[in-house]
């Protein structure tokens, strides 16, 4: 026992107490914060910060590979997987506060609760008496990378080799779920498009948001030389915000115009 | 102070990523508390790794890394086609496996 007397010299030092302390309270925060929020996007951002703690953790706990990778894999890749998504989805999609059970969220607390109070409990009793060895030998020869590539490719290679396969399985398996397949032909191409264009009523562009406007943003739709908005520029797809109010009238006088820009733009040029 | 600090701060973050589970309704959202429990599972292997003086555990921890993140590409891309046949995002609304 002499080598686990020299070896439980693993002792929490002040600063990995320090650490704890603050990291700890950041942690719980971002998790708490990431179930209350209603807003998905908010839920992210929280819970990149209970990752970043994480990270943060592991470095003090001597696994700074682990730590880099959650910084990097976690919060970098994964979290902006989310937010693609999200943003995919909808940003303004929000959470439905409807209980398709009654009192599920009250079970849920007091089951989470009851549930915390258990594990915590029975992991606290049950390692509390254990000596914590360290990595220190683990991680001297080399340091913590090395002494994981050892494993990794020696006990560990057929399990490392499988997740390659896992991988690709997955690189494949989403590709296919998010692709949507397009029968050649049921969409018109560059070349139907045009043809449809300059037969049509209408060969020109249409107008362009802002034209005359008094803000060039997209939002704003163009208004012909009457003052009246252009319906042609409005976005279509994007709800646009109200015309900015320009000097012969009030938003209100603008919104109620139903413009036939064609019929106004022959009295103009006539 | 001792790493059971670490254990018990790792017990209750899984326990406030279930009750989000439950709790929420927006699928991202809930797999985002799934996220959480899986990172909650690593900080407590973590924590083994360094208790018992092998980095065993923090290979295992590894793993989880390599699987949640394949995890989440597929649930995502799922939650992306549920959504554009369904035009919407909550756990709720998918009750049928088709149409």
């Amino acid at each position: 026992m002499s080598h686990a007397a020299v070896l439980a010299a693993d002792v929490v030092s002040r600063g990995e107490a320090v650490a704890f302390w603050i990291l700890g309270p950041i942690a719980l925060a971002g998790a708490i914060g990431m179930v209350l929020s209603r807003n998905a996007i908010h839920s992210a951002l929280w819970l990149v910060l209970t990752m970043l703690s994480l990270g943060g953790f592991y470095f003090v706990q001597q696994a700074p590979f682990l730590g880099a990778v959650q910084i990097i894999v976690y919060t970098g890749a994964i979290m902006i997987l989310f937010l693609f998504v999200l943003m995919l989805v909808g940003r303004d999609y929000s959470d439905s506060i409807v209980e398709t059970l009654r009192g599920q969220r009250v079970a849920a607390i007091l089951l989470g609760i009851g549930f915390a109070g258990l594990v915590g409990g029975l992991i606290a009793d049950a390692t509390s008496g254990v000596e914590s060895v360290g990595l220190a030998e683990s991680n001297a020869d080399g340091g913590n990378v090395a002494a994981i590539a050892r494993l990794l490719f020696t006990d560990y290679l057929l399990a490392f080799e499988l997740t390659s396969a896992l991988l690709i399985t997955a690189a494949v398996g989403a590709m296919i779920l998010a692709h949507i397949e397009h029968e050649s032909g049921s969409r018109p191409g560059q070349k139907e498009q045009s043809i449809a264009r300059i037969k049509g009523p209408r060969p020109q562009t249409l107008t362009g948001p802002g034209v005359f406007a008094r803000g060039n943003s997209v939002a704003a739709p163009a208004l012909l030389p009457d003052g009246s908005v252009a319906e042609d520029s409005r976005a279509t797809g994007m709800k646009m915000r109200q015309p900015p109010a320009i000097a012969s009238g009030s938003i209100d006088d603008l919104d109620d115009v139903t413009v036939d820009s064609g019929a106004n733009r022959d009295g103009v040029t006539q | 102070m001792t790493p059971t600090y670490y254990l018990v701060l790792a017990a209750i973050l899984f326990t406030i990523g279930a009750v989000g589970v439950l709790v929420r309704r927006n699928a991202i959202v809930v797999f985002m508390c799934i996220e959480l429990m899986l990172n909650s599972v690593n900080l407590t292997l973590v924590t083994f790794a360094r208790i018992n003086g092998t980095v065993d555990g923090q290979i295992m921890a590894f793993f989880v890394m390599v699987v949640a993140a394949a995890e989440v590409v597929v649930g995502l891309a799922i939650i992306m086609s549920i959504y554009r046949t369904r035009r919407s995002a909550s756990v709720d609304d998918a009750n049928l496996l088709k149409y």
